[in-house]
């Protein structure tokens, strides 16, 4: 008798975002920190944690950085929420990971050791030099987790900083400044059907004790993870060669963002956490509870919410390939794994 | 909804005439979280679930730290006056809904009597943030809570004033002046906000630039105890205030779909068979709502006695 096959890693931790047969937008916030059990594995059981990408996507943003400063966005009177965030991102990643990551206080000097890293910093709150580095830069080099800061003024929510390299579809520079109603305003459906106002409610109202998440989702032509406006030219196009060659359907990848909603503790900003999970269809194949769920879904989608995702011309080739995937799946499989590690 | 379920022990009690300062620390040795300026938390006494605001240091606090007002005819603050060191109470975690506007140009902050307690930790954050601010106090003659700490904190920015007509003339000249991007933060007895806002409407001041605190504005009020009826099962189900439907009907067993705990999701949603729901969700429509048919478990109470649910 054979034994059962064993699942890897980022298949057993993938967030697969479909509890029903049918996709809409809703308000599907729930609370943080919350273990979710998938067909495949768990996910959810952390706010912030280092998978086995870590130290890759970090190499990553830091290129992608150096490349387009732009990528980064702050602002002085956003300080204070920036060291927030570094407070909060180190603090989640080491209580995810106490063996190889510590955050220590002693007094007003904190102490943050990362060996994932070789990391090793001692630092005051609110001094800078002291940390070596600006606090959302450096958060940004610690977690995977792109970072959005919202701050709350005459009962709106306004993007006012933020570090973010792996959008899907989007850019940080154009949003800043922007509301958070302004910011929704293309995504169909939800204003009508009162989704968005009810998210905008429902984060004005947030507290710093009760972080929330949700997730959502897209799917891109390859597992690159700066999909971003900017760089649209780079990645735009494969997504068309897609539909033309049966051989790059199995390399399309379910890309989905866990995001985080939390209300800062000192300064009262909101910050909006966005982690990127890739799954090439080839691997989703290998789970065929997710296979058949993701077939249901696409099936079901409504057009207009399939064209704001930029899937709507991927629908037939996609469940044509999900009901006779094409032969050499496994090999395919090893190239994309590969393909995730190396920045392009 | 947030509710006191952390014990904290009293470390010290000092008083000023009628208001008592408690320091409370964690029983338990953990850390208290930080909080944001202006933020209260819910003190759980005999009587009532009290709301205080933190007069302490905002950033890792060793305690949090409020004064309380002796009132008459409110046993709250009469219990919390006559508890001494050791004691432990139940608390919320720190309750946000007064918090600082991080790109203001200038904080005016409009102090009244014991008003300055949720004031205290947005003058110490706008000190270590270098923002700019100043502070007009208005209490009674002779010594007043908190004002030798403000003093201390505010320099020359702190205005202070003990009549009516010194009130009116110094918040005449300095709402007349500021500079753009200026919010002011009130926070005193309600009739002396309520002439502050008049006087700054008058001289063109956007609402939406005036902040005041008001307790009950963002954390759900306990509400008072209901029962339900439950049609299907034929059970009934206490819930006590404090306590919402939705726990209280996992506590008896019964499970009903959930996700958010905050009336947004829409998963909890409940058929109602009898009597009038208390609608206090953020996701139901108006004409929804108005018929009265369902409520959302998580947040939602009832407006009499009972109600009869489809379950």
């Amino acid at each position: 008798m054979s034994s059962p096959p064993v699942i890897p890693d980022r298949v057993a931790r993938f967030p697969f975002p479909f509890p029903e047969a049918h996709y809409r937008y809703s308000t599907n916030v729930e609370p943080a920190r919350t273990p979710v059990r998938t067909a495949a594995g768990e996910w959810g059981r952390w706010l912030i944690d280092a998978d086995d990408g870590y130290r890759d996507e970090l190499a990553l943003r830091a290129q992608i950085l150096a490349a387009d400063p732009s990528r980064m966005v702050s602002a002085p009177h956003m300080a204070d929420a920036a060291w927030d965030t570094l407070l909060l991102c180190l603090g989640e990643l080491a209580a995810a990971h106490p063996e190889e990551m510590v955050l220590h206080r002693d007094g007003a000097v904190y102490r943050w050791c990362n060996r994932r890293l070789d990391e090793e910093r001692h630092f005051r709150r609110g001094d800078a030099d002291s940390l070596g580095a600006d606090p959302l830069a450096y958060a940004g080099s610690q977690v995977q987790e792109d970072i959005v800061l919202l701050e709350q003024r005459e009962g709106e929510l306004w993007a006012e900083a933020g570090l973010v390299t792996f959008a899907a579809d989007w850019s940080l520079a154009f949003d800043i400044g922007m509301t958070f109603l302004e910011i929704h305003g293309p995504v169909p459906r939800v204003h009508v059907e009162g989704v968005i106002p009810r998210a905008h409610a429902f984060l004005l109202r947030l507290q710093p004790d009760a972080p929330y998440r949700r997730t959502n989702w897209t799917m891109s032509a390859d597992p690159r993870l700066d999909q971003s406006t900017e760089t649209y030219p780079e990645w735009g196009p494969a997504r068309e060669r897609a539909l033309v060659d049966p051989a790059a359907v199995g390399q399309l990848q379910l890309r989905v963002e866990v995001q985080h909603l939390i209300r800062l503790p000192t300064s009262g900003a909101i910050l909006f956490l966005i982690r990127t999970h890739l799954l090439s269809l080839e691997a989703l194949m290998t789970v065929p509870e997710w296979a058949r769920r993701f077939a249901e879904v696409l099936r079901e989608l409504p057009a207009d919410i399939a064209d704001y995702k930029g899937v709507a011309g991927l629908r037939a080739p996609v469940l044509g390939w999900l009901e006779h995937p094409g032969p050499g799946a496994a090999s395919r499989e090893r190239q994309s794994r590969s393909a995730a590690r190396s920045p392009t | 909804m947030s509710t006191p379920e952390q014990r904290l022990c009293v470390a010290t009690i000092r008083r000023t005439g009628t208001v008592a300062h408690l320091r409370l620390g964690p029983s338990d040795g953990r850390p208290l979280g930080s909080f944001t300026p202006g933020s209260h938390i819910l003190i759980q006494t005999p009587a009532s679930v009290n709301a205080y605001s933190l007069t302490g240091p905002h950033v890792d606090p060793g305690a949090y730290e409020i004064s309380v007002q002796r009132h008459r005819d409110r046993g709250g603050s009469a219990w919390l006056h006559q508890l001494s060191v050791g004691h432990t109470v139940s608390v919320s975690g720190p309750v946000s809904g007064f918090a600082p506007v991080l790109s203001a140009a200038h904080h005016l902050f409009i102090v009244g009597g014991i008003g300055v307690t949720p004031i205290l930790s947005h003058v110490r954050a706008a000190v270590t943030g270098s923002r700019s601010f100043e502070v007009i106090d208005a209490h009674r003659p002779g010594p007043a809570a908190h004002r030798d700490e403000l003093t201390r904190l505010c320099g020359s920015r702190l205005t202070t004033v003990t009549d009516r007509g010194a009130l009116l003339q110094r918040l005449t000249e300095r709402l007349a002046d500021q500079p753009l991007g200026t919010i002011a933060y009130l926070c005193g007895p309600a009739e002396m906000m309520a002439a502050v806002r008049a006087l700054a409407d008058r001289l063109g001041w956007p609402a939406e630039r005036i902040r005041s605190e008001a307790f009950t504005g963002v954390a759900l009020a306990p509400g008072r105890p209901f029962r339900v009826r439950l049609a299907r099962s034929r059970r009934r189900v206490a819930v006590a205030a404090g306590v919402s439907l939705l726990e209280a009907l996992e506590t008896a067993g019964i499970a009903v779909p959930h996700r958010c705990r905050q009336g947004v999701c829409g998963e909890c949603r409940v058929g109602v068979l009898a009597g009038r729901p208390e609608h206090r969700d953020l996701y139901l429509t108006e004409s929804e709502r108005a018929s009265g048919d369902a409520l959302m478990a998580c947040v939602s109470r009832c407006l009499d006695d009972e109600l009869e649910l489809a379950l």
